[in-house]
């Protein structure tokens, strides 16, 4: 297969960015980050640099990759990662724009990779259990009915890679906050920080993140399937005492 | 120390049941008002990594730590699907501490230590009960406790398990703790950094050099003792389900520096791995073992079919070879047996699929039986996302034709030795998780290194590393010596990589000679011949890569070439041990089987007598050179037995 791809480079936070044009032949097989390094092996072989990217487990669950394909966090093939995006899927087209994750409080550090380290300052805001836990009670002493737990199970599976902020016109950070807040929230060692909602809510605006006015985009390209019914949720426990 | 003086593990003597407690009671403990004036630094944020920080940090200690990636979060503890065992007994089906101790002692081929085995058997239960504090999802039952399965041929039901996902919820309820403790001033965390050195002052590990990814700056860290939690080295076969930044550098660097290396050739090779498509392939993809359960695995009886339609291919003219070679578990025969099978059917030049290097490197794993069987509703049910998985990476839909598999480099066994405080021979480094050899033998058990990772981090190296801050004199802070030449030699290396007099190759070019080398030589089956071979070729290489090394871009800024370049340095003489350590294993245990020892239907045969001991190698100045020493095993619970699977 051909390609013609813009792939956008910025040498530094400060510096402007542009498209860069390459073109390349491959196989269809290839996952779109192979179809990447392919081309850095051909950048580097000529002296020049490598494209940046943030990459590691390359099976969808690190939450590294972090690529807006024609538009698309993740790319066009739905519930997945960036990683999991293979060439075929792309066999329709021949020309891919290629862009970081763009939102203010995620400046770009280096052509496609961005700085994430508010999503961690966000979860030192409040997304743990605020206990010692080192000598806990045997586990099956409280028990957590099945439907409780399957739901904070769902929110749990947050890979933290930020498309929710990728693709929100206000680039706000609610849904991966609304995650956390469901996941440890409903379950009974969580509940006892009230406050969970409203510190990690603070924490989002300090960061620079938008405000949440229900677009509802970020579940459509969440790779976990992670529903806005987490928002309702911690919507819910936020005014509550 | 020579060969004659054998290692001393430290283990403590008396009825194994007592030994860790008692123990602990030995050790000492620092004054909780005293704590914070020592400090410690962490290297890898990964189960053990996150667990042992966030636990140190919770006692009052002064914790820093490291990582590469851009967050604690995503290291590939995260990736690990099954589970996590523990001696609960919630099924009262038999279980007991005892009995997970016997079969991880069976299960490592009887080449690991018993103290500490039975200690990881012991701390099992409390790791579920701290997890389930923490707020981590365990699958549960409709009566709202904790859900158990069966795991790996386990024959009770041990395995706790969150969806096929729980590496990743016991990693963020690690990440978790670590993050309380940054937020309370107790940690101090740095991402994007990776390590280059390690510094030692009178013989003592205090401190390390880290590169900021991000700058190229380098910069040195002390503290009171270093804890490497730094995960396995699978990559150095660059194929293998470890992700891609999974390196072996910063154990390499302590081995350098005198800590011994263990077992390095003790590697586990998956079976069940979705095939290989192509030359540039960057990474293989495991899929849950649990397939096996329902699925078929068989490949054609005739070398002719191999590139027919598998559906087209009439049942009398297929060889469903595990059924036929070990019927009494057939499909369900250990990971080691069953890829050693795989891999000679491929080599009899029976293999389906993509063709790799000019073989077919693939068998098939046919669910139709069990869809026939048991309706496609149900098999769906159980494997579901696994189909999805699979469909996603090959295009293929596993209800309509069979998969492919092939086995993978996944895990090793080997690493750092260290003694029962998790110590490594370098006074003042510890090592957990994967980074040490500690618990698993010769193979590994399915669902247990979680166990460990976590065991290390929790409960282990919080209790032995504060006897050892508890020996110590917080270190000054002054003008050290030793942090310049550390500084200089990390320098030096980069400089080196940057320099190379003939550039020509990436790293990645020179990565995939050396993951080719290990895979054909030092892989699933060994020999004496292909083992000399390989060690030649690896130095050959070697010398080629510091000539020919090229890196596009400099050290003073992000360069992710020049990082892959420093870590495939380190696997190429990583390599080379594993060879020579394969080499001078000449019995067959567990996942170490050499061609020489196996018997007629290709079991592995161990030489207890003159092979029951840990191999650990020490670095002698040259990493030609490397001088073994021994540490005996001693089985004084269970005697060793033959693993027997036919």
């Amino acid at each position: 297969m051909n390609f013609i791809l813009h792939i956008w480079r910025q040498a530094s936070p400060q510096d402007d960015g542009f498209f860069e044009k390459h073109e390349l032949e491959v196989e269809a097989e290839s996952s779109f980050l192979e179809m990447l390094d392919a081309l850095n092996e051909r950048l580097i072989g000529l002296g020049k640099e490598a494209i940046v990217f943030d990459h590691d487990c390359r099976e969808g669950i690190c939450g590294s990759c972090s690529l807006v394909i024609n538009g698309e966090p993740h790319g066009r093939h739905q519930a997945t990662t960036t990683c999991q995006q293979y060439m075929r899927d792309y066999h329709d087209q021949n020309e891919l724009w290629i862009e970081p994750w763009r939102a203010t409080a995620f400046p770009v550090i280096k052509d496609l990779m961005v700085d994430r380290s508010a999503f961690d300052r966000i979860i030192q805001a409040g997304g743990y259990i605020p206990v010692r836990t080192g000598a806990a009670p045997e586990a099956n002493t409280q028990p957590v009915a099945k439907p409780v737990a399957d739901k904070a199970f769902d929110a749990a599976t947050c890979i933290g890679c930020g498309a929710c902020v990728a693709v929100c016109p206000n680039a706000s950070a609610t849904l991966f906050i609304a995650a956390k807040v469901s996941h440890l929230s409903s379950l009974p060692q969580g509940q006892l920080d009230t406050k969970r909602p409203a510190r990690m809510l603070a924490r989002m605006e300090a960061e620079g993140f938008g405000s949440c006015s229900n677009y509802r985009e970020c579940e459509r390209v969440c790779p976990k399937q992670i529903g806005t019914d987490t928002i309702s949720k911690m919507n819910k426990l936020l005014y509550q005492r | 120390m020579t060969d004659e003086q054998p290692l001393d593990s430290f283990s403590p003597k008396g009825p194994l049941e007592q030994r860790w407690t008692q123990h602990k009671y030995n050790l000492r403990v620092v004054s909780p008002a005293n704590r914070k004036r020592y400090r410690v630094i962490v290297v890898g944020t990964g189960l053990a990594g996150a667990s042992a920080a966030a636990s140190l940090a919770e006692m009052g200690y002064q914790v820093k730590t490291f990582c590469f990636q851009d967050s604690p979060r995503r290291a590939h503890s995260i990736a690990a699907q099954g589970g996590i065992n523990a001696a609960k007994n919630y099924h009262n089906d038999g279980d007991s501490v005892w009995r997970l101790f016997y079969d991880m002692i069976k299960g490592g081929d009887f080449r690991a230590r018993e103290s500490n085995v039975f200690r990881l058997a012991e701390l099992s239960t409390s790791i579920i009960d701290q997890a389930v504090a923490q707020g981590v999802p365990f699958a549960r039952e409709y009566s709202g406790y904790l859900a158990n399965r069966s795991f790996g041929g386990a024959q009770v039901s041990r395995t706790f398990y969150a969806r096929g996902q729980t590496g990743q919820q016991l990693l963020l309820g690690a990440y978790q703790a670590m993050s309380r403790q940054i937020a309370e001033g107790h940690i101090e965390h740095f991402s994007r950094c990776e390590m280059q050195d390690l510094i030692k002052i009178d013989g003592k590990a205090k401190g390390i050099v880290v590169r900021d990814l991000l700058t190229g700056e380098l910069s040195s860290h002390l503290a009171d003792c270093v804890v490497l939690c730094t995960g396995g080295y699978s990559n150095a076969f660059y194929l293998s389900t470890n992700a891609k930044g999974c390196n072996t550098s910063a154990i390499w660097r302590a081995h350098k520096h005198g800590a011994l290396f263990a077992n390095p050739c003790f590697t586990q090779i998956h079976p069940t791995c979705i095939p290989q498509h192509g030359e540039l392939q960057s990474k293989l993809t495991l899929m849950s073992e649990s397939l096996r359960n329902d699925g078929r695995i068989w490949a054609p009886k005739n070398p002719a079919d191999c590139g027919r339609d598998p559906r087209d291919i009439l049942e009398q003219d297929r060889d469903y070879f595990l059924e036929r070679m070990y019927p009494a578990f057939g499909n369900l025969v250990p990971r080691d047996i069953a890829s050693r099978a795989v891999k000679h059917i491929c080599d009899d030049g029976r293999g389906v699929g993509h063709e790799i290097n000019g073989q077919k490197l693939g068998v098939y794993l046919d669910f139709a039986d069990a869809i026939k069987e048991q309706g496609a509703d149900v098999i769906n049910e159980k494997y579901g996302n696994l189909f999805d998985m699979y469909q996603r990476i090959t295009s293929e839909d596993p209800t309509k034709q069979p998969m492919r598999i092939y086995p993978a480099v996944h895990y090793t066994m080997g690493g750092l030795w260290v003694d029962y405080n998790l110590m490594t021979s370098v006074d003042g480094l510890f090592a957990g998780g994967e980074a040490n050899f500690s618990d698993h033998g010769a193979n590994r058990l399915g669902a247990s290194a979680l166990m460990q990772g976590l065991a290390d981090g929790y409960f282990i190296l919080p209790t032995t590393v504060s006897d050892y801050l508890a020996r110590q004199t917080p270190l000054e802070d002054k003008y050290y010596p030793e942090v310049q030449q550390a500084m200089n030699y990390s320098q030096s290396r980069l400089d080196r990589l940057l320099n190379a007099p003939e550039p020509k190759q990436t790293p990645d070019h020179f990565h995939r000679r050396l993951g080719k080398i290990l895979w054909d030589h030092c892989g699933m089956a060994r020999n004496e011949f292909a083992l000399k071979q390989a060690i030649e070729e690896i130095q050959q290489l070697r010398e080629q890569f510091w000539r020919e090394i090229k890196i596009s871009g400099n050290d003073k800024q992000l360069n992710q070439t020049l990082e892959r370049a420093g870590r495939v340095a380190d696997f190429m003489e990583l390599g080379e041990l594993m060879c020579i350590d394969a080499l001078s294993r000449e019995e067959s245990c567990g996942c170490h089987a050499r061609v020489e020892h196996l018997t007629s239907n290709g079991e592995v045969q161990r030489r207890d007598n003159d092979f029951g001991f840990v191999s650990a190698w020490q670095f002698t100045g040259d990493v030609v050179q490397p001088k073994l020493i021994k540490e005996p095993l001693h089985f004084d619970f269970v005697s060793p037995g033959i693993r027997n699977y036919q």
